[in-house]
Parts: C-alpha cells; sequence; structure tokens
C-alpha cells in the first residue's frame, strides 16, 4: 500500500513537470527598435531665421542666441500620429511599455488603430508621451523643438516677431488658454502668427525636447533645489519678464512634467534642424 | 521495474528545474531602454546588462563642485549600509550629464581618486540624447548653464533587479538608512 502511495505521488510529479516543459519561454525582451517603420510628414515647415531672445527664467539677463531653425506650421494631428502608429505597432495603446508612457495614452481613442470617435482628425493628437512624440518626430526624420525655439517663435503676435511689450499680448494668450476643450479643434483654423506659424496658443501646449530643463534656480552654486518656490506667486517676480503670466504658465506646465505622461490637451509639432 | 519508474521520475523531475522560462521583463523597466552606455573600464552595453543586480543610481558630472560632492557622499553613506555580502549583487551607478568632459578614462579616475573602484561601483556615460532620455526615466532635471556648470536637481533612486524603480529620494543629505535598507530588501528577495 505504501509502496503504491509513492508511486502516485511521484507519479503525479512527473506529470507536473512534463506540463512544466509545455511552457512556453517567454519572449526574449528583444529591445524595442524606437527607429523602425520611418513614415514622412506632410507638413510644411517654416523657416525662423535665428535671433536673440530673453529667456523667461535665467539667472542672469543674458539674451540666449538661437540658431536658424525649421518648425512645423501647425500641430501633428490624429491623422497623422495614427499612421505613425500603424508603422511602428510597438507604439500602439496596447503594446506601448509603461516606461514609456502613462496609462492615459491615447485613452480617448476607440482601439489601437481607431481615432476617437466625435474628435476630427485633423485635430492636434494629445494623451502621449514625451517619448512618443520623440518617436514620432524621428520617424518623420525631425525632432522636437528646443524650449529656446519654441519660446522665440512665441514672441510674435500676428504682425511683429517680438510682442512681449504689448500690453495686451499676455493677456490674449491667458484667454486663449482658458478656453475649455480648446484641443479638439482642427489645426489651422486661426490666423497666423507674424511667421507664418499656426497654433501657438489656441489649441493645445506642447511637448518640447528639453522640457526637463525647467529648473527652478537663482545661484547654481546655492545647493539646495526646490520645486515649490515656482507655484508661489513669489518666484514670478524672479523670472526676467514678469508680467509675462502666459509664460509662466507654459513654464509651471512643463516644470511639473514627467516625460512619460500623457496630458489630454498636451500636444506637438516638429522642428528641424537648418542644413548649412 | 520499479527501479526503473522510480528514475525516469526523477529524470523527468530534474529537467523540470532546468526548464524555467525566462521571466519577461515588466512593462516599466528601466531594461527596455536600447540606448549603448560606457562604463569607466571602457566597456560598452546596453543598460540591461546590469539586469538581476538592485541599482542605486544617481547623475553628477565630476566637475561639479556644489552638491554633486555631497550626492557622492550619499551614495558611499548607502554603500556602507548595505549589507557585505550583497554588495555582488548591488550596482552603485554614477551617471554622468556631462559626457564630453567626463570620459571614460576620466571616470576611471575619479572613480580611483574617489576610493570607488571596487566592482559594484559603475560610471557611465553615452550621448547627450541617451543621456537626456535616461534624465527623463528618473525624472531628473538638468540645464547647461554654462561651458563647464550644469543646474541639476539631486535625485537617488533603486531600481529591483528587473528594472523596476523602487524608491527615490531628493536632495542632498538623504536618509542612507532608508536607501540601504530597500536595497537589503530588493537584494534579498531576488
Amino acid at each position: 500500500m505504501k509502496s503504491r502511495l509513492i508511486h502516485i505521488v511521484i507519479l503525479s510529479a512527473a506529470i507536473w513537470c512534463i506540463s512544466c516543459e509545455r511552457q512556453e519561454a517567454a519572449p526574449g525582451a528583444a529591445p524595442l527598435a524606437l527607429h523602425a517603420g520611418e513614415i514622412s510628414s506632410k507638413v510644411k515647415m517654416v523657416l525662423i531665421p535665428g535671433g536673440e531672445y530673453q529667456p523667461f527664467y535665467g539667472a542672469d539677463t543674458t539674451p540666449v542666441k538661437v540658431k536658424p531653425f525649421l518648425i512645423d506650421e501647425r500641430p501633428v494631428t490624429n491623422g497623422e500620429f495614427l499612421e505613425f502608429v500603424k508603422a511602428n505597432p510597438q507604439w500602439q495603446r496596447s503594446q506601448v511599455k509603461r516606461l514609456y508612457a502613462d496609462t492615459n495614452y491615447l485613452r480617448s481613442w476607440v482601439a489601437d488603430t481607431l481615432l476617437p470617435r466625435d474628435i476630427h482628425v485633423d485635430a492636434p493628437v494629445t494623451q502621449l508621451s514625451w517619448y512618443a512624440a520623440k518617436a514620432y518626430a524621428t520617424a518623420v526624420g525631425k525632432r522636437l523643438p528646443v524650449l529656446d525655439e519654441w519660446e522665440l517663435v512665441a514672441m510674435a503676435d500676428e504682425t511683429v516677431p517680438n510682442a512681449r511689450d504689448k500690453k495686451s499680448y499676455s493677456d490674449r494668450i491667458v484667454n486663449l488658454y482658458l478656453v475649455k476643450n480648446r484641443q479638439y479643434n482642427a489645426v489651422k483654423q486661426s490666423p497666423p502668427n507674424y511667421w507664418g506659424v499656426y497654433n501657438f496658443f489656441d489649441l493645445v501646449w506642447e511637448w518640447t525636447d528639453d522640457f526637463n530643463s525647467v529648473l527652478v534656480t537663482g545661484d547654481a552654486r546655492s545647493g539646495e533645489y526646490s520645486n515649490d518656490n515656482l507655484f508661489c506667486a513669489g518666484s514670478a517676480t524672479s523670472a526676467t519678464d514678469v508680467l509675462n503670466y502666459a509664460a509662466f504658465m507654459r513654464f509651471s506646465m512643463r516644470a511639473g512634467l514627467k516625460a512619460h505622461y500623457t496630458v489630454a490637451n498636451l500636444g506637438f509639432r516638429c522642428a528641424k534642424d537648418v542644413d548649412e | 521495474m520499479k527501479a526503473l519508474f522510480l528514475l525516469i521520475a526523477s529524470l523527468l523531475l530534474f529537467s523540470c528545474k532546468e526548464n524555467t522560462a525566462e521571466k519577461e521583463l515588466p512593462s516599466d523597466s528601466i531594461f527596455h531602454l536600447t540606448t549603448q552606455w560606457q562604463d569607466q573600464h571602457k566597456q560598452s552595453y546596453q543598460l540591461d546588462a546590469l539586469r538581476g543586480k538592485t541599482l542605486v543610481v544617481v547623475m553628477i558630472y565630476t566637475s561639479c563642485k556644489a552638491t554633486c560632492p555631497l550626492l557622492v557622499a550619499d551614495m558611499k553613506k548607502i554603500e556602507k549600509q548595505i549589507k557585505p555580502d550583497y554588495l555582488d549583487k548591488t550596482s552603485l551607478v554614477l551617471v554622468t550629464i556631462d559626457p564630453e568632459t567626463d570620459t571614460s578614462e576620466h571616470l576611471a579616475e575619479f572613480a580611483k581618486t574617489g576610493g570607488m573602484d571596487a566592482p559594484h561601483w559603475v560610471f557611465l556615460r553615452s550621448d547627450e540624447a541617451a543621456t537626456q532620455e535616461f534624465a527623463n526615466v528618473l525624472s531628473m532635471k538638468y540645464k547647461k548653464i554654462s561651458p563647464i556648470d550644469f543646474s541639476h536637481s539631486n535625485i537617488i533612486s533603486v531600481f529591483n533587479p528587473d528594472g523596476e524603480l523602487i524608491l527615490q529620494e531628493e536632495g542632498t543629505g538623504i536618509n542612507a538608512g532608508k536607501v540601504a535598507g530597500k536595497v537589503n530588501e530588493a537584494v534579498k528577495g531576488s
């Protein structure tokens, strides 16, 4: 009796092990090829000549030189991003790695390759992370604009390249920021700015390549860094352009972002170096 | 007959152990990064070469005179509180945000002078894009403010052997005991 029991135990163990053998080895963690699946972009790019501009936040008041660059005339649209994820399935919602995008990535899309139902195909794509925006830019042979480039273009209104001294400049922009659901509108429905660039303020916030360079600093040699300051009224006065509340809002936004975040009214456009 | 049966059964049992499927990487693991890094010994590899170790990671640059020395001191404090026989399952990783100045040789020198040449100390450098991407993975901020100076936030991060972020401490003069405790916990459970 005892030996039969032992037989049964060993047999069960063996059977269990056989089923163990049948387990498929998990696919190896093959590195994601971020640059696979190139597509073309048909967006018109505008040449912004080099210039100097006064950064909104700076340790001192030295103007920053910006080299000439090309920038998309309007944000990347839903339709364009759909094309991108079709060619790059690793960026589809069900495939994307949590490292590269949070759980709200393309949340309003109906499915991996199905756009949101009631949203215009030419509305700016949103709910995507910095990593996704960068991957798109690379796929179309471009890059993200850097902060200085973006802010240089942002200085313009419809008639002049630098409208920051105009009394109404900041107020007009802040009013645009306060419009609800602005991100659902199609691109290029409002007048372009002086450079011929559309939708810098009336649709979405935009990712920049170096959004993580926004630090609250006074003296770099001081030692402690704290982001708390940024949300106090007091810190606005340490900015070099005190009345530019619109810029303050943008910088606050950037300082609060992490690269994997996706936000319903945060999109992007691309830029490109000028070939000498 | 009985012996044969027992023999077959034990062989099957044995083979089961060798067949454990390779665990898939968690979706938020840093080992998904495809960037190429170079260490202080001029070895080149992707970050997943460090998979299996518990990682304590900080970003610094060697010519930093302000907070980086404090961060390095913090890393050493943490090292001292990690269980000695866990150190070979740990990597203390310092990643430079100034890869231009911080060549492999420079990092090796910095490691030696700082008494950080034991095998569990890893100094990494890469190109600007990879460095920026990695900083973003750590939610670390930095900005080049002069040809030789950077403004940066101070964060020490701990990753488990599967590359998942399990702790971050900000600022300088951090609670080394807390970080080391987390490391010991992660190594023990690996």
